[in-house]
């Protein structure tokens, strides 16, 4: 009976075939490691922020004049409201935690190098959907740091020559941030952005699924069809899309349950950390949620320091080393493009950090640090030798992707393993 | 109809088919022109929506003054945009004085982009005798007071008059222009305006803009 009722749903809509090809019988190599929670991390954070979003919008009221009090009603009268609204405001920061991790994986593992040069590009169309997503949800509770934090945003727009200022308004609609803003940020916040952010991380998964994972020896586990010898294959139960075209070595396990459970391990280590800061330091010592975004938006009166919130500040950064208006902004965008655009400029043959030369390593590792110190200049009151330091950083960022287009190209590496090695 | 698409099966496999090719690329092309003008056209509600609506225009619509009835030393305040706006009728002796600041002042030749371009000058405005201001301090927002006749001397040696913030202290002179050493670190905005006449400015349009 049950069985005639599925073969009746799966002849007419292809449930299990797409299960099987993409969960059940998909070939995940077996040394995927901590580092390779994070994407799954990544999607359960934006079921989060989908669905505590859709009930935060049931009390919230998108108006100059009643947006403050209504975010306070959610607060404090709406049952469970506190939480509903800590939940989405700790998974805006949580999401970018993870995405953070989620690319530095795939940079230090070779994640983007040929063939997964899209996979990458879409990540970062991800990344910056997301990046729009987070601002525009920020001006949402139209405190003085929404306020403040959209006036710097976005007369960044008005940088660009002889349509900057035009521009501004048009996104203002308004000469000024207004009513009008923050209801356009309301209409793209919860439909537009989402839609395209879902629709981006599908195309993302289908690429994935389509080269497959890497892993962090870079080891191929797809191989020309017929290379491979009976003891070579794996003996796992694989899609025949996977090997109708390729054979399969012996270093993969199915992603359901293998995959699964380990990253379900992951997930609980993360709500722990998830859950505490959310229930006892929602604000996060003003990181998360600012301190004068507790009071109302007043264009007269701006606040002492303006700071973009943490997952912003090394662009922010950036952004005031240049000296010079356009030319930071045009800096900060290439900071993203350069980031972007690594499958091109990371010219060497191996992937992993693991056979690759000491350069490189550290090349990552002060990479990472020069990015984490760029997000404490940006995120702190200005003073004289952040000037200095931010200059020196921005340049060290750059020189990032400057030394390893050149070194990449005649690379000392180790010899990569044909079989997995752990 | 069967027969039209036999004669067209037939024709398309005919040697006359690089005529037909041509026609098709030709129907292809213009279908795609037509249905690309539509789509231009469709997409303009779109993008014109975002533009500001009347009710936010005529919000931010300029603003007339009249300054006939202002005496030399005199202030008056009008508001536009939500925001004070300053109108000064500088005396001989003080726009005189403007120039022997320099060295006071964070930013005496007006570098940071805070006024349109035609107030980048020392008296930092169209006409040397009218002084017009954003009424703001660029420090935290509050509005300054306007101190003559040498009530200004008590915070800067030697001024007669200026404007003084009583939030935090920060001092500006007759040109917006900020003194060193106070917290705010830019010149009061000029916006931009414009002379309708000799006696009307016409407050938020530069001249020719409008």
């Amino acid at each position: 009976m049950w069985k005639n009722l599925m073969d009746w749903v799966e002849y007419r809509l292809p449930i299990m075939r797409v299960a099987n090809m993409h969960a059940i019988q998909y070939p995940a190599p077996r040394n995927m490691n901590v580092w390779y929670m994070f994407g799954f991390l990544a999607t359960i954070v934006l079921v989060n922020q989908i669905v505590t979003g859709i009930w935060l919008t049931m009390s919230y009221t998108p108006s100059a004049e009643e947006a403050f009090a209504s975010v306070e009603y959610i607060m404090r009268d709406v049952e469970y409201g506190w939480l509903l609204r800590y939940m989405h405001s700790t998974g805006a920061s949580a999401f970018f935690i993870v995405v953070y991790l989620h690319m530095f994986r795939g940079m230090i593992y070779g994640s983007y190098q040929k063939p997964r040069e899209l996979l990458w590009v879409f990540g970062m169309f991800i990344y910056l959907a997301l990046m729009a997503e987070a601002f525009m949800g920020y001006v949402l509770p139209w405190g003085q740091m929404s306020y403040w934090g959209a006036q710097v945003i976005v007369s960044l727009f008005s940088a660009i020559p002889v349509i900057g200022p035009d521009l501004v308004i048009w996104i203002q609609g308004d000469y000024v941030i207004s009513g009008a803003t923050l209801n356009r940020f309301f209409a793209l916040h919860v439909i537009a952005l989402p839609l395209v952010i879902v629709i981006l991380v599908f195309l993302h998964i289908v690429a994935l699924h389509e080269v497959g994972s890497n892993n962090p020896d870079g080891t191929d586990v797809k191989r020309k069809k017929g290379s491979l010898s009976e003891d070579e294959k794996t003996k796992y139960k694989i899609h025949e899309y996977y090997t109708s075209n390729y054979d399969i070595v012996d270093d993969i396990v199915p992603f359901f349950p293998h995959i699964v459970l380990k990253d379900l391990i992951g997930f609980a280590v993360f709500l722990l950390a998830f859950c505490y800061v959310m229930f006892f330091m929602p604000e996060m010592g003003g990181y998360f949620l600012e301190a004068p975004n507790f009071e109302i938006a007043n264009p007269l009166k701006t606040p002492e320091h303006i700071f973009p919130v943490w997952y912003f500040t090394p662009f922010y950064a950036i952004l005031k080393a240049v000296p010079h208006k356009l030319g930071g902004v045009i800096a900060m965008f290439a900071a993203i493009i350069a980031l972007a655009l690594l499958p091109w400029i990371d010219r060497g043959q191996v992937r992993s950090w693991r056979y690759r030369c000491g350069l490189h390593k550290w090349n990552l590792l002060i990479f990472a640090v020069v990015f984490i110190f760029l997000g404490y200049l940006g995120g702190t009151p200005q003073e004289n030798w952040k000037i200095t330091a931010s200059q020196v950083a921005t340049i060290m960022y750059f020189g990032f992707f400057a030394l390893l287009f050149i070194y990449s190209k005649n690379e000392k590496c180790k010899p990569v393993p044909a079989r997995i090695t752990e | 109809m069967s027969n039209v698409s036999t004669d067209a099966n037939d024709s398309s496999n005919a040697e006359s088919q690089p005529e037909n090719n041509t026609r098709r690329r030709f129907l292809t092309v213009a279908t795609s022109v037509v249905g690309g003008v539509g789509a231009v056209g469709a997409a303009v509600p779109f993008i014109a929506s975002w533009n500001p609506s009347i009710k936010a225009k005529a919000a931010g619509a300029d603003v007339e003054a009249d300054i006939s009835k202002i005496e030399p030393g005199q202030l008056i305040r009008v508001i536009w945009r939500s925001k004070p706006v300053w109108i000064a009728r500088r005396t001989p002796e003080t726009i005189a004085s403007l120039s022997g600041l320099a060295d006071k002042l964070k930013d005496p030749d007006s570098s940071e982009e805070q006024q349109p371009e035609f107030a980048k000058n020392v008296h930092r405005s169209l006409k040397e005798e009218y002084l017009v201001l954003v009424g703001i301090c660029t420090h935290l927002g509050c509005s300054p007071q306007h101190l003559k006749d040498g009530a200004f001397e008590q915070y800067v040696e030697g001024v007669s008059e200026g404007f003084f913030c009583p939030c935090h202290g920060s001092k500006f002179d007759m040109a917006g222009r900020v003194f060193q050493n106070v917290p705010a670190g830019l010149n009061l905005v000029v916006p931009p305006y414009t002379f309708i006449d000799d006696n009307t400015i016409l407050i938020g349009s530069e001249e020719g803009a409008a």
